[in-house]
């Protein structure tokens, strides 16, 4: 997991004090919509409560199986289906902010890592397993298997693309 | 590094980053609750509500503009589904929240090269449109919306 995920970020609790004060001024000017907001609030946080849990049981797994330098190490300049599988699970299993993402993919561009496998990496990071429970409890499961199915299916079709469209304008 | 000693330390970075997500999830939740409790109206029948296409076009729009953790997405997505808004529109909104970083474009450009970034961005843009269209129609054709 890249490092700039665990530094201190106070940007999360920023926005939460921003939104609170939106709420003490809604207060003030509509009690009642504030209310029902906060109501609102109170029943979603109590639904999704158990599943954080899980979350945080999947966040901990990464961190303890996978890091960009471990991922870094079997993308190289490797190609064919070897290459297409290491990218797209590459994608799907790194998490944290995609700047890190970007710079260790930018190395391994320099590196002579092929085009479509950065778009078809950057694509599938769409599939967030530590999220996927929140996201079933949300959508249904069958739903989210679909969803990742042609997710999957699209990181393939983008990489083969941006590839091509790259290439021709060069 | 000893297997305890590496398990305690990926344990506090674990820590670390769920505290990190924590007022994500609560700020997230907090407004989403607020804009639907405000904006029911306009989001269900002002912005939203012209057309499975123009929904899904705005929600792709939305998604691509939009910045913020995913979790975030999951829960105004949820939320506009509780307030009428169509699966396909969220769907595509879901989608390319993830796959379209317009905030995040400088930042790939200087990292990735520019011909890079603006074609991947425009095709997963595309792709999330796709995307909403196949897996409701795959979900219907399944009998399971």
């Amino acid at each position: 997991m890249p490092n700039t995920s665990t530094k201190k970020n106070y940007g999360g609790w920023i926005f939460l004090a921003l939104t609170l004060i939106t709420y003490a001024l809604l207060g003030l000017l509509k009690p009642q919509a504030a209310t029902q907001a906060f109501n609102l609030f109170t029943h979603v946080i109590a639904q999704i409560l158990p599943v954080l849990g899980l979350v945080f049981l999947l966040l901990l797994a990464a961190n303890l199986l996978l890091e960009p330098k471990r991922i870094k190490r079997y993308l190289g300049r490797g190609s064919g289906l070897k290459g297409w599988s290491i990218a797209l699970s590459g994608g799907v299993l790194s998490i944290g902010s995609i700047y890190p993402w970007y710079a260790m993919l930018s190395e391994l561009q320099k590196k002579g890592m092929r085009t479509e496998l950065i778009a078809a990496f950057l694509y599938s990071r769409a599939i967030k397993l530590p999220l996927l429970p929140l996201m079933i409890h949300y959508f249904g499961a069958v739903y989210t298997l679909v969803l990742c199915l042609y997710l999957i299916v699209f990181a393939i079709i983008n990489g083969i693309l941006v590839e091509k469209l790259t290439k021709q304008s060069r | 590094m000893s297997a305890d000693s590496f398990l305690k330390d990926n344990f506090k970075k674990t820590i670390r980053t769920f505290i990190n997500v924590v007022p994500i999830i609560v700020g997230m939740l907090l407004l989403t609750s607020l804009v639907i409790t405000v904006f029911q109206k306009q989001i269900t029948a002002g912005l939203f509500g012209n057309g499975d296409f123009l929904d899904t076009l705005l929600g792709a729009s939305a998604g691509s503009i939009a910045v913020g953790h995913p979790l975030a997405s999951y829960l105004l997505g949820g939320e506009m589904l509780s307030g009428g808004v169509s699966l396909i529109a969220v769907t595509a909104l879901l989608v390319s929240w993830v796959t379209v970083g317009i905030a995040q474009l400088p930042a790939e450009t200087l990292m990735l090269g520019g011909r890079f970034a603006v074609y991947r961005n425009i095709i997963s843009f595309i792709a999330a449109i796709a995307i909403a269209f196949l897996t409701i129609y795959t979900l219907q054709f399944l009998g399971l919306v």
